[in-house]
């Protein structure tokens, strides 16, 4: 029986309960001492396969994750969750802000070969820079399908039946493996670690590696001009008629007078 | 060297302990619904499963039965997140702090591979029977008696056991009763066994769960055995041995008190800064006016106090070989329920009317905090027990001139020398704590050993004036319990605070801030403890409180006039 070789990306986040505050220079967020957390769609991609793993359709899960030290924490949750090898690709804190979907894509696409995986499952976008870009363009880079906004997944005959959560509702596609699969929200509930898995986790495998063993350059192409708090909410007026309201919106310059 | 706060070895075992309570902490705050289990006065069954699967019901017991193997300062750690539900708390406490452990410590390798497997899942729950109807604090009384059958194989366990937690759900029981022990010598008398009683083994009803104040989604009720039979294979540890199995199971749990306290605080610290942050009187926000404030910076400092204890003590009954801190373990405890009530009555006060409504959860923890004071060892006890490990190492001390005192006319020579020595005894810096620690912290440092010789000079004085006796001056073995309590809780805080800035941790000039204002407020009470000791009954009141009590007893109740009473004529 040859299941299949699931890789999974996380990516470790300001946890979402979190309120972030913009960092003095306005070139970011604060993150020194703010609780982090595995991103939300990546729990979701990592339950989905260790879901698959225990109906018997997958036989290995990789989880892999780009960033600084810390981010072994976001992998061995993910280990104590049920994947079984994990893989961290060290990125230093001074590179870490130049880190981009690109590079990401680049990464992953190397470990999915040298893996030999069939699936790559990764959240649909990070919940803190929100760019939607790692699947699409890692799908891209391999040339093989991809299944985005996933919200549900079943397995065919050497492919996969993908119903994505689309603007006019659901729509359902068949894709072939080896492929690419986001996760939307509705996809599935993750699973609490539970504290004994945690202590197991420990003895799983977890490699470091560096971004040139994978042959990728960590080179910012962009640069933050500046990072700024969305407006405080400004309190609203009750009128008591329509014509007041009429002239209000005259005055604001907002109806021709 | 209690100074030196006490680190886990490596950083990777705070990081272990992190990673253990992230996943706790989130199903707490998303699955937990305080308010509907303190409304319904009980926990779902599906909770407590699901609270099994996360491995919270074996965190003590050794991985090779099943559970998470945590040392003290693990347990201390996970209780700060389990504090958040007091009722689901006590339940976790009730199963394996006390209800279980006996096993833990006493147990033979056959009772722990038959019992702690499915204890350790949360498949069985299990409790601790020792209260009965008249035997509280007083547990050496109990009633509940095990007789041991003629070929001597089963005892049969008859009596009722009260207020016991999980009583009505679980399966193992750890019970107290007087068994019959016959000496060397063939004198029989009545000592305490322990046994591990299954709910299986039958004659066991449970009554119904009390109606209670606090913790209400806890399980307590009136456990009843009728007959019961227990194989003498369940005796845990020795027959006869049983009270001492009582007091260290009961020692071994205490500390955790400070931290699940501080766990609940710093949530309610938390809720009230923000209102006092946004809410807005006079034109001004709450947190400028100098009321408000003067509650918080209590509630920091009890919380920091407290925290600061509980894990000194954890981390040293994890550091040493059996260790014996149960002194150490009540202070903690008395400290951390007084802390945790008036704490959690002043940040409900912060709220004001809305503090008062149950839509808001202050008034629950309040009522959940009332029962800290009084299981576990009443604080009563507690301080009594606490004074009489004072008076025991002075008294130590002081044997040799016992003898001289009890009879100072045989030799008046050397009695004078004695009172001479002992009166112009200023306290010298003979422990030069300071040299341990950070130097700014040098005048706290002062104040610790100054005042721990005075509570020196207090037990030495007490001694000679009661000899024996001094077990039944209650006014003052309160006294000097609170006085060992400010002094371990300033030693506490201060070698955190030192460690802090020696390490250059976050916000540790906030710490050091802390621990001047409680060392500041903690020599006033010793201070006013001391005074009271020193002056005698006729100066510090207590004749006058003895004289009150005896009369409110003597009249059943309030004696006074009525204000508005007359004379007829």
């Amino acid at each position: 029986m040859s299941g299949l070789r699931i890789l999974v990306g996380c990516k470790r986040v300001i946890d979402y309960a979190v309120k972030v505050r913009v960092r003095p220079d306005k070139l970011g967020v604060v993150t020194e001492g703010v609780k982090h957390s595995m991103n939300p769609f990546d729990e979701i991609a990592v339950e989905e396969a260790v879901r698959l793993k225990e109906k018997k359709l997958a036989s290995e899960i990789i989880v892999a994750s780009c960033g600084p030290q810390q981010n072994q924490e976001t992998l061995r949750t993910a280990l104590a969750m049920g994947a079984d090898k994990a893989i961290h690709v060290l990125v230093e804190d001074k590179d870490y802000s130049n880190l981009q979907p690109i590079h990401v894509s680049k990464l992953l696409a190397k470990i999915a070969a040298e893996e030999k995986v069939d699936i790559v499952l990764l959240g649909k976008q990070a919940i803190d820079d929100d760019c939607n870009q790692t699947g699409q363009m890692l799908a891209a880079i391999l040339d093989w399908p991809q299944g985005t906004f996933a919200s549900k997944v079943v397995k065919k005959d050497g492919s996969l039946d993908v119903t994505r959560e689309v603007d006019g509702g659901l729509e359902t596609i068949n894709i072939k493996l080896p492929a690419v699969i986001t996760t939307d929200l509705r996809l599935n509930e993750p699973r609490y670690a539970t504290l004994p898995n945690i202590m197991k986790a420990k003895k799983k495998p977890l490699t470091t590696k560096k971004p040139s063993d994978y042959g990728v350059e960590i080179k910012s192409s962009h640069q933050v001009l500046s990072v700024e708090d969305p407006p405080t909410r400004e309190a609203g007026q009750k009128v008591e008629s329509v014509d007041l309201l009429v002239a209000k919106l005259k005055e604001a310059g907002f109806m021709k007078s | 060297e209690m100074l030196l706060f006490p680190e886990l070895d490596k950083y990777e075992d705070v990081e272990h302990l992190n990673e253990l309570i992230a996943p706790v902490e989130r199903f707490f705050t998303e699955n937990v619904d305080s308010q509907s289990i303190d409304i319904e006065g009980e926990i779902p069954k599906e909770l407590i499963r699901q609270l099994g699967e996360l491995g919270l019901f074996g965190q003590q017991i050794p991985h090779e039965y099943g559970g998470l193997e945590l040392d003290a300062t693990g347990y201390a750690r996970m209780a700060e997140v389990t504090a958040m539900d007091a009722s689901v708390a006590v339940t976790f406490a009730g199963h394996q702090a006390i209800g279980l452990k006996g096993i833990l410590i006493a147990g033979t390798r056959e009772q722990k591979e038959k019992y702690l497997p499915k204890l350790a899942t949360g498949e069985q729950l299990a409790a601790f029977c020792l209260t009965e109807p008249s035997s509280g604090s007083d547990a050496a009384s109990i009633q509940t008696r095990a007789t041991l059958s003629e070929d001597g194989k089963t005892f049969h366990l008859n009596g009722g056991k009260i207020w016991i937690t999980n009583g009505g759900i679980a399966d193992v029981f750890t019970v107290f009763a007087k068994t019959e022990v016959t000496d060397e010598q063939g004198n029989r008398e009545d000592k305490m066994t322990a046994f591990i009683v299954e709910r299986a083994f039958g004659g066991i009803t449970s009554g119904k769960p009390e109606d209670k104040l606090g913790i209400r989604g806890s399980n307590t009720c009136e456990v009843h055995f009728d007959n019961t039979p227990v194989p003498i294979e369940n005796v845990l540890g020795e027959v006869g041995g049983g009270f001492k199995i009582a007091m260290n199971i009961l020692n071994s749990g205490r500390f955790s008190m400070g931290s699940s306290g501080a766990g609940m605080l710093k949530k309610l610290i938390g809720f009230a800064a923000e209102h006092a942050i946004s809410r807005t009187q006079f034109k001004e926000k709450l947190m400028n006016f100098g009321l408000i404030q003067e509650k918080f910076s209590t509630m920091a400092v009890t919380t920091y106090a407290m925290e600061s204890m509980a894990y000194l003590t954890a981390l040293n009954l994890d550091s040493y070989v059996e260790p014996d801190l149960s002194v150490e373990a009540a202070i903690v405890k008395v400290f951390s329920s007084e802390g945790c009530w008036n704490c959690a009555s002043e940040s409900l006060q912060v709220l004001g009317g809305l503090g008062y409504m149950k839509t808001y959860p202050y008034e629950r923890y309040l009522r959940d905090a009332r029962i800290l004071m009084i299981f576990e060892g009443t604080n009563e006890i507690l301080r009594l027990f606490i004074a009489m490990n004072c008076l025991k190492y002075a008294g130590k001390e002081l044997k040799e001139f016992q003898k001289l005192l009890r009879n100072p006319l045989k030799n008046p020579s050397a009695m004078f020398l004695f009172m001479r020595k002992m009166s112009s005894r200023k306290p010298k810096k003979v422990m030069h704590l300071n040299e341990e620690l950070h130097p700014t912290l040098q005048h706290e440092a002062w104040m610790l050993e100054q005042w721990t010789q005075y509570l020196e000079k207090a037990v030495q004085k007490l001694l000679r004036q009661y000899g024996n006796s001094i077990i039944d001056e209650q006014f003052h073995l309160k006294r000097l319990a609170d006085m060992a309590i400010d002094l371990y809780a300033m030693t506490a805080c201060i070698g955190r605070t030192s460690r802090s800035l020696c390490m250059g941790l976050k916000n540790n000039d906030h710490e050091k801030t802390m621990t001047q204002l409680f060392c500041k407020e903690a020599v006033h009470r010793l201070e006013n403890n001391f005074e009271a000791i020193m002056s005698g009954d006729q100066s510090n009141g207590d004749d006058l409180r003895r004289q009150i009590a005896e009369k409110v007893f003597t009249e059943h109740g309030y004696a006074a006039s009525h204000p508005l009473t007359k004379n007829k004529f």
